[in-house]
């Protein structure tokens, strides 16, 4: 070791020798889990994904801040280091893995690092392989953080998706729309109903439209009255609401709560409703075979 | 049918929303493996929502503790909903139908009452509310004796 690097710092010693292995430890990394089966296309890809997690470690360590899980110099990889992590999780790996795999990374960069100094058991060589280590710790703590914001992200993301897609409005026939609800009719979930219902009665010009609750698990007061509270809305639009899909258990439990749903047109089942929609707007279905072509 | 009673007791936080579709599962599911019948869950499921609710929203949070139950005779489910909120000031006025201070209904308390067997309330202003409801398997409900 010359006089000048024994001057150095630990955390420049790391950098500069990270700017100067790059290629090397690239080579190395690439062949990590962590890295091969999220860049499937090329080695060459996977190698250059490396390359730039090393300019930012190298980044980082030279302004010092080797604990800094927010350090700027990991702000270029950040959005790479993310992606990577969501790759592993829809993979199957769990957040522990995945830590487990950025791990895996140290050993052989600190091998290679160990290798630089003359003696690779002298305190110089333990300090920087320290500091190295540190830094290591730091990058498995930021892809953790990516990986989590990734998660989360997904999840606000399917329960947006749920919420919409769990509520078609379905136009049955002219002048009839229906909503099959399915699951827990909570606050939000209600309020989204109500809206896209009252919109579809707007758009349809509908004079009917059946609430088919054979897919809600439990009805309780509140769920109760989120019903009575959209078909009451329904009916200032100009539309009849129909109730359909009561199974006999959720009706013997409505009555001894003690909710009195007879202001509300009920039906047995869908078809029960849309057959009562069709008959009060003068239409008749009848079979084919009875002569007429019937639509 | 001797089977013993020795599942132990679970309690689950009520402090959210989700908690509540929690709490509706684990009832289903404790109430399908004493054995009550499709109607019975149904009523078991339906009390606990409207009392874990309660908990939430006029208790500011707390847990319920759900109990398989087994007399020798029949098997049940026990179920306590407590919380640490401000308590009920009138509970024969709250166990009113249609008595709400929150825009509901008004039915939780005293429709869960009628859903089970056995319906207990401990509670004291600025201490907080414990609701405790039983039901067992296949039995005649208590509101209704002499009836075969
Ligand atoms: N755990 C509790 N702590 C404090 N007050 C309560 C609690 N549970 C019920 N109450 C009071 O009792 C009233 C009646 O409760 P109940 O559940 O019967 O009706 P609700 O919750 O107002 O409406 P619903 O349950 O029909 O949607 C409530 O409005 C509230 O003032
Ligand atoms: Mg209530």
């Amino acid at each position: 070791m010359s006089e000048q690097d024994a001057a150095a710092s630990a955390p420049q010693v790391v950098s500069s020798f990270l700017e100067q292995r790059k290629e090397q430890i690239a080579q190395r990394w690439a062949d990590a889990a962590l890295f091969r089966s999220v860049f499937t296309i090329s080695r060459d890809e996977a190698v250059e994904a490396c390359k730039a997690v090393v300019d930012a470690l190298s980044e980082v360590a030279v302004s010092g801040q080797l604990e800094n899980v927010s350090a700027p110099g990991f702000t270029d990889v950040r959005d790479q280091l993310g992606r990577m992590a969501a790759t592993r999780t829809r993979a199957g790996s769990t957040p522990g893995q995945i830590a487990d795999e950025v791990a895996r990374l140290r050993e052989p960069v600190v091998d290679l690092l160990r290798e630089e100094f003359a003696d690779p058991a002298g305190p110089q060589a333990h300090e920087s392989a320290l500091a190295l280590t540190l830094l290591l710790g730091t990058l498995r703590l930021v892809v953790m953080e990516t990986a989590l914001d990734a998660n989360a992200e997904l999840i606000e993301r399917q329960r947006q998706q749920l919420l919409e897609v769990a509520t078609p409005v379905i136009k049955l026939w002219e002048g009839t729309v229906a909503v099959p609800l399915i699951g827990t009719l909570d606050s939000a979930r209600s309020q989204v109903v109500m809206e896209s219902l009252l919109e579809a009665i707007v758009d349809q010009r509908a004079r009917y439209a059946i609430l088919d609750i054979t897919g809600v698990p439990t009805v309780d007061s509140l769920v109760a009255q989120h019903l009575m509270k959209t078909v009451a809305a329904a009916r200032l639009m100009g539309a009849e609401c129909i109730v359909s899909g009561i199974r006999p258990a959720i009706a013997q439990t409505i009555v001894q709560l003690g909710i009195d749903l007879g202001s509300v047109l009920t039906r047995a089942s869908l078809a029960d409703a849309l057959a009562y929609a069709l008959s009060r707007q003068g239409i008749e279905v009848s079979r084919a075979d009875a002569g007429a072509s019937a639509r | 049918m001797q089977r013993s009673g020795q599942a132990s007791a679970t309690s689950l936080p009520i402090g959210s929303d989700a908690d509540l579709a929690w709490v509706r599962q684990h009832v289903r599911q404790c109430a399908a493996q004493l054995g009550f019948g499709l109607v019975q869950q149904t009523k078991l499921v339906t009390a606990a929502s409207e009392l874990a609710r309660n908990t939430l929203v006029y208790g500011g949070g707390g847990r319920v503790e759900v109990t398989p139950l087994d007399n020798g005779r029949s098997r049940g489910l026990s179920m306590s909903f407590i919380d640490s909120g401000p308590g009920i000031r009138d509970l024969e006025l709250a166990m009113t139908d249609g008595y709400t201070t929150g825009g509901g209904l008004g039915l939780g308390l005293s429709g869960a009452r009628r859903l089970v067997h056995e319906f207990s309330v401990d509670t004291e202003p600025g201490r907080g509310t414990t609701v405790t409801a039983v039901a067992w398997v296949a039995q005649v409900p208590a509101s209704r004796p002499g009836v075969r």
